[in-house]
C-alpha cells in the first residue's frame, strides 16, 4: 500500500523518469510527500527510499540537510521572515520581533493551533522589497507590522488561498512535455552513453591518472 | 564615468507585464539566436562566445569560453545551470528566472549546442515557487514551439533540459555542492583536485556548470556576434552587468549597466539608479559583490564596477550584489549578521569553518549585547587567521570550498574599518545604536 496517493505517486514515477539516476529525484520526491501531508512523515521518506533505490535512513540523512525539507509536522502556513542584511538594515528585526508577539510564538515553533509556523530564514532573494516574508514559500513582499497583521488575518480567513497554496514547492509545477519520446530511441541513447562512458573509464585507467 | 547608454542585453524584455510568456518572447526576437546558432557549427558557436569573453556571473567570475574549451578536450556529457541564487542580497537571478525564463532556455539550448551536450539541468533554489512555475510552463511552451526536445528546428540537434528544484541550503550553490544536491545526496562540496567539474562532474562524467545570468547573456551574444558585446566594458570586464542594489538607498532594485564605464557612485546615487542614501544620511560603507566580500568605505566609491578594478582594490565583483550601509548602521551588529549567516549555513564537512564560524558569531553576538571583552577584538581576529592564514585578499584556504575564507570578510572589515565603534560596544557594555 503505497503512503503517496495515486496521483502524486504517477507524479513521482514521472520525475523519476527524468533522470539518469533515480536518486537525483530525491529531494523532488520530498517537495511532493510534503505537498501530501505537510512535512516529511517516516512513512514517506521509506517509500521515497523504495522508489529512489536508497534506504529510508538515507532519505532522512539527505532531507535533514535542507531548511526546506521538514521532518517534524509544521503549520498550514510555514511564514519565513528573513533577517539577513537587506532586510536587517530594513527593520527584519522589528518585524520578526513583531511576528513573535502576534503569533504569540517563538520563531522556530508553531501556533497551538497548527495554522502557523514562524520561520527566522537567511536571504530569500528578493531584497528591494525589505523586509522579506514568504508564506509556503509565496512572496508576500515587504511588510511593515500593519501588513503582517493584515496578512495573517487573510491567511486565517482564507482569502489568499489562490496566491498562496499549502504545502509544495512544486504544487503548481507540471512537466507535459518531453516524456512521450520513443522509449526504443531513449535506450539506444542510454546504452551509446554508457558505451562511451566505458571508453572513458578505459581511457582514464589506461592513463593512470584516475581523472 | 557616467551611465552609458549601452543597450539593455538581459533586461529588456521586463518593462513588459507578459515578459515571461512565449508570444512576447516571440514578439521580441526570441528563439533567433538559437535559429542562428544551428545554421553555425558548434566549435563556430563556441568561438563567438569566447570572442565576447563572457566572464561567468555567478560570483567567481570565470571566464565562460574558457570553461567551455576545456570541455572541448574531452566529451562532455552534462550542462548544468547554476540557478541557486543565496548569496545574501544578491537577488537578479530571481529577475530574470521570474520575469524571462525563455532568455535562459534559449541560453541553454545554444550551450549545449556548442558543447554538444543532450542532457541538460537547470537547478533552481527551492525557495523560488513562482520561479519553478514560471521555468517550467516556459519549457513547456519551448517544447511545444519546437525549441526544446527531438531535432530542434529541424536541425537534427536533441535535448532534453529538465528544471530541478533545491530544498533550501546556500552552500548548494557551489558547483560541486549542487552536483551533489542534483544528485539526491546532502549538499557537501566535493574534495578538490579535480578542480573543475570538467573532469568529474554530474554522475562522475563530464560536467560544465554555468550561472543563470551567463546563459541569459548568450542568445544577444549569437545575435549581435561576440565582438559587440566585447566592445561594451573595458579590459577583462565585459559586456553588461546586473548589480542588484539593496540597504540604506532610496531606490533599491536590480540595474543593469555596462561594466567598467560605471562607477559604485554612479550605481548609489544617480537619481536614475541607487537615488541616493535614503533618510538623507551619510554613506557608511558598502559591500561591493555579496556577503563574502571585503567592504570599502566612502573614500572607494569612485571605484569603476569592473571585475579587476575592485579585485585589486581589495575586494570582489563576486555576485554583483551591493549592500548600502549609513550612517545609522551599527556595523557590529552587520557583521555579526553576516556571521550567523556562515555559521548556519557551513555544510559542516571542514573543522575550521563549522567550528570557527560559530565561535566566530557567539563572540560578535557578546560584543553587539554588552558582554563584550577588550580582547574580543584580537581573538576574533586569530580565530580568523585560522579559518583564512593572513585574513588577506585573496583570501587563503584552509577548507575544502570558499565558504570558509569567506567568512572572514566582514569581521575584518568591521574590525578594520570600525575598530573604535567595537571599543565603545566593549566600553559602554551595549550597542550604542539601540
Amino acid at each position: 500500500m503505497s503512503h503517496f496517493n495515486a496521483a502524486l505517486l504517477e507524479r513521482a514515477q514521472e520525475l523519476i523518469a527524468l533522470y539518469p539516476d533515480p536518486r537525483s529525484a530525491l529531494i523532488p520526491l520530498c517537495h511532493l510527500a510534503q505537498e501530501q501531508d505537510g512535512w516529511l512523515r517516516p512513512e514517506a521518506m521509506s517509500e521515497i527510499g523504495e522508489l529512489v533505490g536508497v534506504t529510508a535512513a538515507e532519505v532522512q540523512g539527505t532531507a535533514t540537510f535542507y531548511d526546506m525539507l521538514h521532518t517534524e509536522p509544521v503549520g498550514t502556513y510555514v511564514v519565513s521572515v528573513c533577517t539577513n542584511i537587506a532586510c536587517l538594515l530594513g527593520g527584519a528585526a522589528e518585524l520578526l520581533e513583531h511576528a513573535e508577539a502576534s503569533l504569540g510564538v517563538r520563531a522556530g515553533s508553531s501556533t497551538p493551533d497548527g495554522v502557523f509556523t514562524l520561520e527566522e530564514s537567511e536571504c530569500l532573494a528578493d531584497c528591494d522589497r525589505t523586509p522579506c516574508v514568504q508564506v509556503n514559500h509565496r512572496y508576500v513582499g515587504g511588510q511593515t507590522p500593519d501588513t503582517f497583521d493584515r496578512l495573517i488575518t487573510d491567511l486565517r480567513a482564507g482569502t489568499l488561498a489562490d496566491t498562496i497554496p499549502s504545502h509544495g514547492t512544486l504544487v503548481r509545477v507540471r512537466r507535459t512535455v518531453g516524456l512521450e519520446a520513443d522509449r526504443d530511441q531513449v535506450a539506444s541513447e542510454r546504452s551509446a552513453m554508457a558505451a562511451a562512458q566505458q571508453v572513458r573509464a578505459q581511457a582514464a585507467a589506461k592513463s593512470g591518472d584516475g581523472a | 564615468m557616467a551611465i552609458t547608454d549601452a543597450p539593455k542585453i538581459v533586461t529588456r524584455r521586463l518593462e513588459y507585464d507578459d515578459s515571461h510568456t512565449l508570444e512576447r518572447y516571440l514578439a521580441t526576437g526570441g528563439y533567433e539566436g538559437l535559429r542562428k546558432a544551428l545554421s553555425m557549427t558548434p566549435e563556430a558557436v563556441a568561438a563567438e562566445v569566447d570572442a565576447a569573453s563572457l566572464l561567468g556571473r555567478g560570483g567567481a567570475g570565470f571566464p565562460a569560453g574558457r570553461k567551455w574549451s576545456m570541455l572541448r578536450k574531452n566529451p562532455v556529457t552534462y550542462l548544468v545551470i547554476n540557478g541557486d541564487e543565496s548569496e545574501p542580497a544578491t537577488f537578479k537571478d530571481h529577475l530574470l528566472i521570474e520575469g524571462d525564463p525563455h532568455q535562459i532556455i534559449e541560453g541553454v539550448m545554444i550551450s549545449a549546442y556548442a558543447l554538444q551536450v543532450t542532457q541538460a539541468f537547470i537547478y533552481l533554489r527551492g525557495e523560488f515557487a513562482l520561479g519553478l512555475e514560471r521555468l517550467q510552463t516556459a519549457l513547456n511552451e519551448a517544447y511545444a514551439h519546437g525549441a526544446v526536445g527531438r531535432d530542434i528546428f529541424g536541425s537534427g540537434f536533441s535535448l532534453d533540459v529538465v528544471v530541478h528544484p533545491g530544498a533550501g541550503a546556500y552552500i548548494c550553490g557551489e558547483e560541486t555542492a549542487l552536483l551533489e544536491s542534483l544528485e539526491g545526496k546532502r549538499g557537501f562540496p566535493r574534495i578538490k583536485p579535480p578542480f573543475f567539474p570538467a573532469v568529474t562532474g554530474l554522475y562522475g562524467e563530464p560536467t560544465v556548470v554555468n550561472n543563470v545570468e551567463t546563459m541569459a547573456n548568450i542568445p544577444w551574444i549569437i545575435t549581435n556576434g561576440g565582438a559587440a558585446f566585447a566592445a561594451l566594458g573595458e579590459g577583462r570586464s565585459t559586456g553588461t552587468r546586473l548589480f542588484a542594489l539593496a540597504g540604506k538607498v532610496r531606490n533599491p532594485g536590480t540595474y543593469e549597466l555596462e561594466m567598467v564605464k560605471t562607477t559604485f557612485r554612479d550605481l548609489i546615487y544617480a537619481p536614475v539608479l541607487g537615488g541616493g542614501i535614503s533618510g538623507g544620511n551619510e554613506l557608511k560603507a558598502f559591500i561591493p559583490g555579496g556577503v563574502s566580500a571585503p567592504w570599502f568605505g566612502p573614500d572607494q566609491v569612485d571605484l569603476p564596477l569592473g571585475q579587476d578594478e575592485v579585485g585589486s582594490a581589495g575586494s570582489m565583483l563576486g555576485s554583483g550584489s551591493v549592500v548600502v550601509m549609513d550612517s545609522s548602521t551599527c556595523m557590529v551588529r552587520a557583521a555579526w549578521r553576516i556571521t550567523k549567516f556562515f555559521s548556519r549555513e557551513s555544510c559542516g564537512q571542514c573543522t575550521p569553518c563549522r567550528e570557527g564560524s560559530g565561535w566566530l558569531e557567539r563572540i560578535m553576538y557578546r560584543i553587539e549585547n554588552g558582554a563584550g571583552r577588550e580582547e574580543d577584538l584580537d581573538l576574533l581576529m586569530d580565530l580568523c587567521d585560522n579559518i583564512s592564514p593572513g585574513v588577506a585578499w585573496p583570501p587563503q584556504q584552509t577548507t575544502i570550498c570558499v565558504l570558509g575564507p569567506s567568512i572572514p570578510s566582514s569581521i575584518a572589515s568591521g574590525i578594520r574599518m570600525f575598530r573604535d565603534e567595537f571599543l565603545v560596544h566593549i566600553k559602554d557594555g551595549g550597542c550604542p545604536f539601540d
